[in-house]
């Protein structure tokens, strides 16, 4: 890349306020509007340099970055019945469901891999709000019992990241039923006195959240996240009136005592590690990012970003 | 009086016939009108039957939302003894949308839960048309872990358009408080039975009906969303709730395919509210049968076997 693409271009893109951006290689930021460079807003996980503002990450980027080194490996998902209702709105379900399979590049919208973060064994499941808007249908609720009964048989923490819109309906009654499916799962990690985290991410709503994403032992929401359980117009039709400012964002439900914390994306992966680490009777990691102060220590002269390790080694 | 659905206006216009004559031949003991009436009213016995033995899915949602169909009050009041209401979530209040305590079915204690709509203006409002906030739940998950603690079957009665989607309810955490209701439904060892007896409206009802059991009456629905809601978000038009309530499968008959409900319960010709205590004996039976083979299971297979069907359900989708 040289001086014209990465400066010229987005200054002259902005300044005529064209709206196609060729090539996809920058983003608008959605809050204050800041053209983004894609490099340097996937190295931010794709927060905005600008305002913070946390955009949606896909489960597998998002794995990439919280897994040390990267590397995770996918835990298999048992198929679920396509179309088990034979649904058609203005769309088949099948062809819904094969323009975000194109779209994603995903089976659907969960992702259950296990890993180590800090050196830390865990099950990660992420829900990916780009496929149909992450709603849970039969394959969702098979991730997440498969992630569980993964983690019980490996006595490992269960971390997953939520968003969705809420239960497919195309699946009809068979996604509402995976609230208690769901619900089966965080009972079989609650039984085997494993950790459960739950990191809500932008948005969650809808049966998801009265279900697997409000049963954690632990609840980490990302900033101004939208969670909650009705949509907000459909209260505002319901009540008649305007609702307060900042309603349902992450900052208001911890204000109102239904999460445990809200977490800057930047600093999620290291609280993961602190947390699940406590919680499973390990020694603190040791997190070998920053040169001691210490002139002496030749680990100055070493290159940074050494994995955390075990102290017990 | 009775209150006619929409597709029960021609039945409506021969039984105000009928209702008519005979209006006259008490004002008028000189005529004679039974020959006719009882015409009229074998017409409208045929028609009944007719209009409810295909019920499209939209009626069938029409049906359980009738007015005049029995409530939980109604088959509380009726169906067992010695109730004592028992109130309160013991953090912020009452909910008056679901009412629940100790009664005895036959001669078992047990602990009956359920939504009530209420039966008129001022019993609705008050009641929130059934639709239940975080205290509701949680009231629940209080008395069914008194249940749990004493041994004693659990039985809900689900009847809600769903959960209330208001302010404070979101505030005071709805869906902490529904799938903690969902949690506490999966943990009791003691039997959970579940009777849909009108309107089982998504997670509002999922929340009580995470039973051993779900029993649904003949026109009652359990549905992910209303029909009108599915409309106006896949169809765009919330006009085309005939055509969501056909897709989404919300029938009993559907849901006992699907292996969601166990039991269908038979219906009164032209549905409960048309002969409600019909109905609530039916349930009454159901209830009985049901709870007689659960008391049968040691409290440990109680929760497995839950756990099993839950986790095994829908793995084979519609059987086309």
């Amino acid at each position: 890349m040289n001086w014209i693409t990465n400066y010229v271009r987005p200054t002259i893109n902005s300044l005529f306020s064209r709206r196609e951006v060729p090539d996809n290689l920058w983003t608008k930021c959605p809050e204050c509007g800041t053209m983004l460079f894609h490099r340097e807003l996937s190295e931010n996980l794709n927060v905005c340099t600008g305002c913070d503002h946390h955009m949606a990450l896909a489960p597998r980027e998002r794995f990439e970055a919280l897994f040390d080194g990267g590397i995770f490996a996918e835990i298999e998902v048992p198929a679920a019945v396509a179309d088990p209702l034979h649904f058609r709105d203005q769309k088949k379900y099948p062809d819904r469901m094969k323009d975000a399979r194109k779209k994603t590049g995903e089976k659907d919208a969960m992702l259950v891999v296990e890993g180590e973060i800090g050196r830390t064994s865990v099950v990660a499941a992420g829900q990916d709000f780009s496929f149909m808007g992450g709603s849970m249908g039969m394959y969702v609720g098979n991730a997440i019992i498969a992630g569980a009964e993964r983690a019980v048989a490996l006595k490992r923490p269960f971390i997953l990241f939520s968003a969705a819109g809420g239960a497919r309906m195309q699946e009809g009654i068979l996604s509402l039923m995976q609230m208690p499916r769901t619900t089966v799962a965080v009972e079989m990690l609650r039984e085997a006195n494993l950790p459960y985290i739950v990191v809500l991410t932008h948005p969650t709503t809808g049966g998801v959240t009265a279900s697997y994403a409000m049963l954690g032992d632990v609840q980490i929401a990302e900033p101004n996240a939208l969670i909650g359980f009705a949509g907000t117009r459909v209260i505002e039709q319901t009540i008649r009136e305007k609702l307060p400012e900042g309603f349902q964002r992450s900052e208001y439900l911890l204000d109102h005592g239904m999460l445990d914390r809200v977490t800057h994306r930047k600093d999620l992966r290291e609280e993961l590690i602190t947390i699940t680490r406590m919680l499973m009777g390990l020694p603190p990691a040791v997190m070998g990012e920053l040169p001691k102060p210490d002139t002496n220590s030749k680990t100055d002269d070493q290159p940074d970003g050494t994995p955390a390790e075990d102290a017990k080694k | 009086m009775t209150h006619y659905l929409e597709f029960e206006k021609p039945l409506a216009e021969i039984e105000g016939k009928a209702e008519e004559l005979r209006a006259l031949a008490r004002a008028n003991e000189e005529m004679d009108v039974e020959q006719e009436a009882a015409g009229l009213d074998k017409k409208a016995a045929t028609m009944l039957v007719d209009l409810y033995k295909n019920l499209s899915p939209w009626r069938k949602c029409q049906v359980a939302r009738h007015p005049d169909r029995p409530h939980c009050k109604d088959y509380i009041n009726a169906l067992f003894k010695e109730y004592t209401p028992l109130a309160g979530d013991r953090n912020f209040a009452d909910d008056h949308a679901v009412m629940g305590g100790l009664a005895r079915l036959g001669d078992t204690a047990v602990m009956v839960i359920g939504h009530e709509k209420g039966n008129d203006t001022k019993t609705r409002i008050e009641r929130n048309f059934g639709m239940a906030r975080p205290e509701g739940y949680r009231k629940a998950i209080r008395l069914m872990e008194m249940a749990d603690k004493f041994g004693l079957p659990i039985i809900t009665l689900v009847d809600t358009p769903g959960a209330y989607p208001g302010k404070g309810a979101e505030e005071r955490g709805q869906s902490e408080a529904i799938a903690r209701s969902t949690e506490k439904c999966l943990q009791v060892k003691v039997p959970l039975i579940s009777v849909i007896i009108g309107e089982g409206g998504s997670g509002g009802a999922v929340a009580f009906a995470t039973g051993n059991k779900i029993l649904m009456l003949e026109h009652s629905i359990y549905s992910v969303i209303s029909p009108e809601g599915c409309a106006s978000i896949l169809w765009k038009d919330a006009e085309k709730m005939r055509e969501a309530a056909e897709a989404l499968r919300l029938t009993a008959q559907d849901l006992l395919k699907l292996g969601v409900a166990d039991t269908v319960i038979k219906e009164p010709v032209g549905g409960a509210q048309r002969d409600r205590t019909a109905a609530i004996e039916a349930v009454g039976r159901a209830l009985e049968t049901t709870l007689a083979e659960l008391l049968k299971k040691k409290p440990d297979a109680l929760v497995k076997d839950r756990r099993k069907k839950y986790l095994d359900l829908g793995s084979k989708g519609l059987a086309a």
